[in-house]
């Protein structure tokens, strides 16, 4: 079995002298939608944000195509692995379009500045987020559910294989993170490889191929979510005693608590 | 939903496209050869700032003890005989008329970086402590060596990079924050500005005036001589930062999307802060201390061109402008002329008095 383009390999995770992961390895297979679940604190986010390149591991390395993916030079990663960070800041009657444009900057160098080949990919991310309309709106006018699509146009202009997504769905209400989700479902069966923190397990279980369940810093257990959610595991990495029965839409693992008064 | 975004283009959203994209053509302007997308708006404000600019420039050429006409000016300008009209505009009005206009520019390309990068409007370099640590530099080498233009710059510069130095470190926390070196930098001036008066008070009387007219931040007496070094230094400057603009624009958008679009985040800011402090330490070297430019040239340009972000080059302009407008003030409506450096803080009070009034105003 030949390795994953993107994984990591024994990485030590930490902020400062705070060590959230010792020795941690996980692989991120091609072409899957990878989500990673936990309890929160558990370093979900901390190891997302080891594969985009924003925590440099102090020990072990990920490794993108074979090779440290430290030793690459910055803009070549850019071009290879998208991010939607947790929290973007915007600056003040930013319109869409030019917000977006600025996803073309590993694209872009000092001569070859802004080319129809950018404006070709801005529109195409705009079009695939559905917020083509709102291209000439300012950011600050539009929803919280809008300007998350915004956000994701910027990351999809990137035109990146690999898109990680960091609490995409958060603040967003039921429909809109739906909406989104299936927006990343899409992408993801265009070809992309999309890894994910979510916190909702029913909507990892439901539309993650691959789940990546982790507890205190460390990999629990990996598979597809129909193999490995089980109320045994939820109790164990969440400490919920829960029923999972099969979705009846889905068809996939569906997690019902059974805590306070309706516990056993 | 999954309809709209799966699956072939709709005719729908393909007329949406197609009306998005005609909107924004409508509002924007693509400059040729680099390709970069401008908003309309952004290209007519700067084009309106430079052609006040250019008169007010005529106006001041024309103006003084021995007044021009602005056809007189404009004959003198490209004369080749010599005569004495040339000698007055050329040799004696030209090089302050230019230094108002070049210094004003970089003061606010020095301020338009530092408040992007900290992300606050009060981020200016001489609210962080540059300019009150430069005027020390300069109090201390014309308390030791004696008053001279080289020496004064020297010790301007020194005691400028200095304090920046200072203030970068002491804020420095697993990178910087603005929040943090707005505050640390107010801290810092405040302890400079002490050390200052107790520099003046135990000067000798001569060195404290010299001291005092130096502080007070004027360039009338910055002549060819002085100004085109100045001139060349800048100007690297400023390619340096049309260099750095795109990095800037990046970190606009925070520090992680900034990573992930591939820029090295704290390189990219120690460069922009240290071009920053290059643009002003040269400024003040030649000038002593102007303050406000910085701070509200590129608050003005922002509110003038309702641009996203601090446009740069709107920025330059409007600083041009209003250095330009202050020297005019100092030189030929007061009574008596005064240093530039006063006439900013009358116009820089008034603009935050201003600002404060619109905050104020503005419902919660």
């Amino acid at each position: 079995m030949t390795a994953p383009r993107l994984h990591a390999d024994g990485v030590t995770l930490a902020y400062d002298q705070r060590v959230i992961s010792r020795g941690l390895s996980a692989e991120i297979p091609d072409g899957s939608f990878t989500v990673i679940v936990g309890p929160n604190a558990c370093g979900k986010s901390t190891l997302l944000r080891s594969f985009s390149r924003l925590l440099k591991p102090s020990a072990g390395s990920v490794v993108l195509d074979g090779k440290a993916i430290d030793r690459y030079k910055p803009k070549e990663v850019a071009r290879t692995i998208g991010l939607l960070p947790q929290t973007s800041v915007a600056p003040e009657g930013i319109t869409v379009a030019d917000l977006v444009a600025r996803g073309r900057y590993p694209h872009q160098n000092l001569i070859r500045q802004w080319s129809s080949t950018d404006e070709a990919a801005l529109w195409a991310a705009m079009e695939a987020t559905n917020v083509q309309s709102l291209a000439t709106r300012q950011l600050d006018e539009l929803s919280g559910g809008q300007r998350q699509r915004v956000w994701v146009a910027m990351a999809l202009a990137q035109e990146t294989p690999i898109l990680l997504l960091d609490e995409p769905t958060t603040y967003l209400d039921i429909a809109h993170q739906i909406d989104l989700l299936d927006l990343f479902a899409h992408l993801h069966r265009e070809g992309n490889t999309i890894v994910a923190v979510l916190h909702d397990l029913n909507h990892a279980a439901r539309y993650a191929t691959n789940l990546i369940v982790m507890k205190d810093g460390e990999v629990v257990t990996t598979g597809a979510p129909r193999d490995i959610v089980t109320a045994e595991l939820v109790s164990d990495v969440f400490g919920l005693s829960c029923l999972v029965i099969d979705d009846p839409v889905s068809h996939t693992p569906l997690v019902i608590p059974k805590s306070g008064q309706w516990q056993d | 939903m999954s309809a709209r975004i799966s699956g072939a283009q709709t005719d729908a959203a393909s007329v949406q496209t197609a009306d998005a994209k005609a909107r924004r053509r409508a509002s924007s302007a693509r400059i040729p050869i680099v390709g970069v997308i401008v908003p309309k708006r952004q290209l007519v404000v700067s084009a309106a700032l430079a052609l006040a600019i250019l008169l007010l420039a005529v106006v001041a050429l024309g103006s003084g003890d021995y007044p021009l006409s602005l056809v007189e000016v404009v004959r003198a300008v490209f004369a080749t005989d010599g005569g004495f009209d040339t000698t007055i505009v050329l040799e004696w009005r030209l090089p302050r008329v230019l230094v108002a206009v070049v210094f004003g520019a970089a003061l606010a390309l020095s301020g338009a970086i530092f408040q992007s990068v900290t992300r606050n409007p009060l981020g200016s370099p001489d609210i962080i402590g540059f300019a009150t640590g430069s005027y020390t530099g300069a109090l201390i080498v014309l308390t030791l060596i004696g008053e001279s233009y080289v020496s004064t710059a020297v010790g301007a510069i020194g005691g400028g990079l200095i304090s920046a130095a200072v203030v970068y470190v002491l804020a420095y926390r697993r990178g910087i924050q603005g929040f943090r070196l707005i505050i640390v930098g107010i801290a810092v001036t405040a302890i400079l500005h002490a050390f200052n008066t107790w520099l003046l008070l135990r000067a000798q009387v001569e060195v404290a005036m010299a001291a005092s007219i130096w502080g007070a931040g004027s360039i009338s007496l910055v002549g060819w001589d002085e100004a085109l070094p100045a001139f060349a230094l800048l100007g690297g400057l400023a390619l340096l930062v049309i260099v750095l603009a795109g990095r800037l624009r990046q970190l606009e958008l925070g520090d992680d999307a900034a990573k992930a679009h591939g820029m090295r985040v704290e390189p990219a800011r120690l460069a922009l802060l240290v071009v920053g402090v290059a643009l002003i330490a040269v400024v003040t070297a030649s000038s002593g201390p102007i303050a406000f430019v910085a701070l509200a040239a590129p608050q003005i340009a922002t509110r003038l061109t309702k641009s996203a972000g601090l446009p740069l080059v709107a920025s330059a302009l409007t600083g041009a402008l209003l250095l330009l407008v202050a020297d005019f003030v100092a030189q030929h409506v007061l009574p008596a002329a005064v240093p530039v450096g006063m006439v900013t803080v009358v116009i820089g009070g008034l603009y935050l008095i201003g600002l404060l009034i619109g905050q104020a105003r503005k419902p919660l």
